[in-house]
């Protein structure tokens, strides 16, 4: 939550200053910092657009093109998104963001006694391609791009999208999705795993290998520092991590004889950026760089494109706090503006409600209109990279490049990403941190404004306006489920996902059996349950 | 019982399928530190699991950590199933996302304490104490 460690004397003046990736800041910086670390213009920067991309992978940065404005949304049943989508877009908001409900993220159907409760709670509940037709209608999917917030079971809504999306009358050439589908981070982080590390990563490869063949203008993957740094890593972690787990994902993905080149231009990044403003800038900046080398040097790449870090920057969920939650909006501009001064492609910002519940259409438009105020009023799009050449952005930078670069070798002693999560590794570490942090929080060794510096005990907490859960959802999507396995194939379903284990267990890429299953109108669960009898289930290292 | 017998035993759960844990973790590692032992279940617990694992292991508290809004018909489920197999000396606590309105709402289910995000360590352990002292 704290930004930073200050030290003070009696004076309030600040003695030591030390980030959470463990640098110190010092009081000034000089041409002399530059030339203790060596600054060499074109080897640690470049220009913008030039290799090693620290400045941006853009000649022009947002002159040529603007961040794209991406809300995560989605409550209730398909129609509740819909309307809300289309909302979004009316005010000018340029991509979507998907948020599915925790039934449809761990495969299992409405109707299953198991996920009573949760259905359409934090997201769209999602069992059969009839739900995308109703949530992408008179949305325009070959300019609007769409994130789906989904991993354990994203090649199956991969391929929902681009069967609903051919209903609709677009070429699947035409179509940009970008699936989370980044199951390491969500074995770290997030939780919502389903099958075991290996044949999850299978998965991965099967919907990167078949979106380089079919999909042109998805981004298959993107890897999420985001969820590990909520989970309690430091910033240089976040980077360090999601660089090491993205090789785990390229690895397979090579060992199908592919070449780097063919692939990975395609994968993109989402990154958290609460906390410390420079360290943020800092982070993204040598982020930029250290992809790109190990793209480049240690893949072989000769493609630019290659080489280019992509990412939605934003979020800020940890950043957020539900004393005083009016607060967040303020935090909410500045997370923005750490995105921005670090060239995002995408940005989004966490709602200011959301540790009370999901946004309300007012906080989730507040949001969109922070996005859009730092965009056209405060000077943001006028030059890239506008911090460099700052001895201090300067010398932290290359500081914060050989701290991930430690981070990332932390993990190749392990073996790799794949081998430090089943061995619950990275899992533990950052749980370890989380509790100090909490611990330093409750202390006042890290501050918080509202919360442990000038906290208003007289303020009641909840002054503000709650989206409410609305429980009729679960009996209309549950019954539509119904009318769809009514009106249904039953034959088709069934020799659908007959073929689809078929490939699962021969090893062959399932996407096209998905996209067979899905356009039968087999159900989220039903094919998961395929996947759940081929590969089984993750079984949770113990950490405490 | 008093605590000054034994520990207090507590069995941290993550019910239903909510894979934020991050808070989960924390307040097991906190419990730890103040002394009680600490049984962390691991994430997507049924209620039925989390029942069956607080018998095993003879918990004086079953602790919920729930973050999806679904902390209603989860504690619901578990206080019937709790009544069901006689479980009368165990005690329920629950942390996680959970709107102040809803707190009285918990209360009258039959849980016991409810810890919403952000409330600290010590507030935690004293709650769990006292509700195990109380008996």
């Amino acid at each position: 939550m704290g930004v930073a460690y200050y030290t003070k004397d009696e004076k309030d003046r600040v003695q030591d200053v030390t980030l959470q990736s463990g640098l110190k800041i010092k009081p000034v910086y000089t041409p002399d910092d530059l030339k203790e670390i060596g600054f060499d213009y074109e080897k640690d920067l470049g220009d913008p657009g030039q290799y090693p991309y620290t400045r941006g992978i853009h000649p022009q940065g947002y002159r040529s093109r603007a961040w794209t404005t991406r809300q995560y949304t989605g409550f209730g049943t398909p129609v509740e998104t819909n309307e809300r989508f289309k909302l979004m877009i009316s005010h000018g908001q340029t991509g979507l963001n998907v948020a599915f409900d925790l039934p449809t993220q761990m495969g299992y159907d409405s109707d299953n006694p198991r996920v009573a409760g949760e259905v359409g709670r934090v997201g769209m509940a999602v069992d059969t391609l009839r739900d995308f037709e109703i949530a992408f209608k008179d949305i325009p999917l070959d300019r609007i791009g769409v994130g789906l917030t989904i991993n354990a079971v994203a090649s199956i809504m991969l391929a929902m999208f681009q069967a609903v999306a051919e209903k609709y009358g677009y070429s699947k050439e035409q179509i940009s999705a970008t699936p989370q589908n980044d199951i390491l981070k969500e074995i770290i982080g997030r939780g919502t795993w389903i099958f075991p590390v290996r044949p999850s990563i299978r998965l991965i490869g099967d919907t990167i290998e078949y979106s380089m063949n079919e999909l042109p203008r998805c981004n298959p993957v993107s890897i999420c520092g985001y969820h590990i740094r909520e989970s309690g890593a430091t910033p240089a972690q976040e980077i360090g991590f999601a660089i090491q787990i993205a090789n785990a994902y390229i690895d397979n993905v090579l060992d199908r004889g592919y070449q780097i080149d063919d692939f990975v231009r395609r994968f993109s990044f989402n990154f958290n950026v609460f906390g410390n403003l420079w360290e943020q800038v800092a982070k993204f900046r040598a982020g930029r760089k250290l992809w790109a080398k190990n793209i480049k040097e240690k893949y072989g790449a000769k493609n630019p494109k290659s080489m280019f870090l992509r990412g939605l920057f934003g979020g800020g969920g940890y950043g957020l706090t539900k004393k005083e939650p009016e607060n967040n909006i303020v935090r909410g501009a500045f997370y923005a503006l750490a995105a921005a001064l670090s060239g995002a492609q995408t940005i989004a910002l966490c709602s200011y409600d959301e540790a009370y519940t999901i946004p309300t259409p007012h906080s989730a438009l507040l949001s969109l209109r922070t996005l859009q105020i730092i965009m056209e009023e405060v000077g943001l799009r006028d030059t890239v990279d506008p911090l460099a050449g700052s001895y201090f952005i300067e010398t932290l930078t290359k500081q914060m490049e050989e701290k991930i670069v430690e981070e990332m070798e932390r993990i190749e002693k392990m073996g790799g990403m794949a081998e430090a999560v089943e061995q619950g590794f990275v899992q533990k570490l950052v749980a370890q941190q989380a509790y100090q942090f909490e611990k330093d929080l409750q202390t006042g060794k890290l501050k918080k404004v509202g919360v442990n510096l000038y906290a208003d005990e007289s303020k009641k907490e909840e002054d503000v306006e709650l989206h409410e859960y609305d429980p009729s959802v679960i009996d209309q999507q549950i019954e539509r489920l119904k009318e769809v396995k009514r009106e249904r194939n039953d034959q088709e379903v069934s020799r659908a996902l007959k073929e689809l284990k078929k490939a699962a267990e021969e090893g062959k890429n399932v996407m096209p059996y998905l996209v067979t299953a899905v356009k039968t109108y087999a159900t989220v669960q039903e094919m998961t349950d395929v996947f759940r009898e081929v590969f089984g289930e993750f079984n949770e290292p113990r950490i405490i | 019982m008093g605590t000054e017998n034994r520990k207090i035993r507590v069995i941290v759960a993550k019910p239903g399928l909510d894979g934020h844990d991050r808070g989960a973790k924390v307040v097991a590692q906190a419990l730890k530190e103040a002394g009680m032992e600490v049984i962390y279940t691991g994430l997507h617990q049924t209620i039925d699991q989390i029942v069956q694992t607080a018998l095993q292991e003879d918990v004086d508290v079953i602790g919920l950590s729930i973050l999806s809004g679904a902390h209603l018909p989860i504690c619901e489920e578990l206080i019937k199933k709790m009544q069901e197999k006689g479980m009368k000396d165990v005690k329920v606590a629950v942390g996680g996302v959970i709107p102040n309105r809803d707190v009285e709402k918990l209360k009258a289910l039959g849980v016991d304490a409810v810890f919403p995000g952000g409330t600290p360590f010590d507030r935690i352990v004293k709650g769990i104490r006292e509700i195990v002292e109380k008996g």
